[in-house]
């Protein structure tokens, strides 16, 4: 399958020729698949930030290229500003970004911005806020008046709101209670289910990215060491606490109970797939 | 364009002779130095200016790169008023004439010392905030506006404001950026579309930027409660400022620099 984001040999250095140069990025290449659910991981500082704002043309590669659906973002401004409406970033802590009076006037803002008609604004603003669980009458208070987790919904439907094809989204639990971790999770699952999107979901919690994607990357250092299944990334155990990055809790378990020389598979990584093993085990036994 | 790359006044840390001076010296020295170059009248006066701060700056390891960089969006307002002085000094020694106004001999000189002027007034201000970390500076013009507090002026609180500015814009810079960037993403237009337009354009940046500085302050303002934090009154520091002995040769060294250039530039060197 072709990729709809392809980054090509991508560099990038923040305030070159200055002495406060810094490579965030080095030679990356990188790809996202259509409906894929892919999860980005890597500890602060590691270069996922920049790598992120590089999809949705909001950084200019150093060097290399951004492409997206098979054609360079930078080409012209059209296809620039394309990019930035089929490719949604949700930042990190987005709740800051709020403005408008009413909350759907700030989740029209992305979809105002495309130039659609009232109507489809309307229908996107009511859609968006469904995904995210924003009731109707919400809708016409002051963003500034809700709590801090109906504040990031009101966010994250301001960029669904335009429908994009990939959506990528930087750390959107964090700060959250698990009630409203689980809640948000739940509403980008089913974004994905029914727009067919790809999601980029980038953490650094190894046990909420490894119960919801489909493929992992893991950026250390503006580079990509390690990519695959989450099964095949959380093989490599060691390498990944040797970055700073841990493995999930069960994967640990049985890491350890492997050397203790128990015949297990080592890159389990749900407590499901835990209790399976185990069975299996057990019935060996009996 | 990155916010963050902004030079003005910007600390650039160091370990030289001037990044250890006191600040009180480094304030004092300041403004001995611009007393110096508005007493300055001629060549030699100028020369004598322009060899202090050669001086200062070979001495301070600041790259001189980084200063012209930051004396860039200044040269403006400095050719600006050197065209005004050229074209209203008026002069015995009449050069030409362009319709209704007339450049004299007087005229190119004062334009000509005006822009020298400017720009190394600039470049010494700029050697002190290069080479001495905000925090140092806002002590430094506490300890000396302290007589003041005789007179009830409420020195350390303004100090105290002036550091809390200073530590803040970094951040607010920040800031900026990224909700810039966030408004980006949902296709705000911060480049084009004319003056109204552009105006508008900032209302999605300016209301969170507002909304998130308010909210710091009034956390800040509970962090330094919660630490007792009353003001001034029997508040004791972490560093001491004291003299040394390279204070007291710099201020001596500046003094004379500006007597010399006094009493040369009274007779018109």
């Amino acid at each position: 399958m072709e990729p709809i984001i392809e980054t090509k040999n991508l560099t990038h250095i923040y305030s070159a020729g200055t002495p406060f140069e810094h490579t965030a990025l080095s030679q990356i290449d990188f790809s996202v698949y259509p409906g894929e659910h892919l999860g980005v991981i890597g500890h602060t500082g590691s270069g996922k930030s920049t790598l992120i704002q590089h999809l949705n043309a909001l950084l200019k590669p150093t060097s290399g290229q951004v492409l997206f659906q098979g054609s360079d973002i930078w080409s012209d401004p059209k296809t620039t500003r394309r990019t930035r409406f089929q490719v949604g970033l949700v930042f990190q802590y987005p709740e800051y970004q709020l403005f408008e009076e009413t909350v759907y006037k700030d989740i029209a803002f992305g979809p105002k911005n495309m130039g659609l008609d009232e109507r489809e604004i309307d229908r996107r603003v009511r859609e968006a806020a469904y995904f995210t669980g924003l009731r109707d009458d919400q809708l016409d208070k002051s963003p500034f008046e809700l709590s801090g987790g109906q504040k990031r919904r009101v966010a994250i439907a301001g960029v669904i709101a335009m429908e994009p094809k990939v959506l990528i989204l930087d750390e959107p639990t964090a700060g959250l209670d698990p009630v409203g971790v689980e809640s948000i999770l739940g509403n980008i699952r089913e974004y994905h289910r029914v727009h067919q999107a790809a999601i980029v979901f980038v953490s650094h919690s190894m046990e909420e990215i490894a119960r919801t994607v489909d493929r992992l990357v893991v950026v250390n250092d503006g580079t990509i060491p390690l990519q695959g299944t989450p099964r095949e990334v959380f093989a490599h155990g060691g390498e990944l606490e040797a970055m700073g990055l841990g493995v999930p809790q069960m994967t640990r378990v049985f890491h350890r109970l492997n050397a203790l020389g128990a015949d297990v598979d080592p890159s389990i990584y749900t407590v499901q797939q835990a209790k399976q093993a185990i069975l299996a085990k057990l019935k060996g036994v009996v | 364009m990155a916010l963050k790359d902004i030079t003005l006044g910007q600390y650039f840390p160091g370990n030289s002779l001037v990044h250890r001076l006191d600040p009180r010296t480094k304030l004092i020295a300041v403004v001995l130095y611009i007393t110096a170059l508005f007493l300055a009248s001629f060549f030699l006066t100028y020369l004598i200016m322009a060899a202090v701060l050669v001086l200062s700056v070979a001495v301070s390891k600041v790259p001189p790169k980084a200063l012209f960089r930051g004396m860039k969006p200044i040269l403006f307002i400095a050719i600006f008023t050197a065209v005004l002085n050229l074209f209203y000094t008026p002069g015995t020694t009449e050069l030409f004439r362009i319709w209704i106004f007339t450049v004299t001999l007087e005229g190119v000189y004062r334009a000509f010392f005006m822009v020298v002027r400017i720009m190394m007034l600039i470049a010494g201000t700029f050697l002190l905030t290069y080479t001495t970390s905000p925090i140092l500076l806002t002590d430094g013009l506490e300890s000396l506006l302290n007589p003041l507090k005789k007179l009830h002026a409420p020195i350390h609180e303004l100090s105290m404001i002036m550091s809390i500015a200073l530590r803040f814009i970094p951040t607010l810079i920040e800031e900026t950026d990224k909700i810039m960037s966030a408004q980006r993403a949902r296709g705000a237009d911060f480049e084009t579309g004319n003056l109204v337009q552009k105006a508008k354009a900032l209302i999605p940046l300016l209301v969170p930027l507002f909304i998130s500085a308010f909210r710091r302050a009034d956390e800040l303002a509970v962090a330094m409660e919660c630490r007792c934090y009353h003001g001034g009154e029997g508040r004791t520091r972490l560093r001491q400022l004291r003299y040394q002995l390279r204070d007291w040769l710099t201020l001596l060294f500046f003094a004379a620099v500006t007597i010399l250039v006094g009493v040369l530039g009274h007779f018109g060197l």
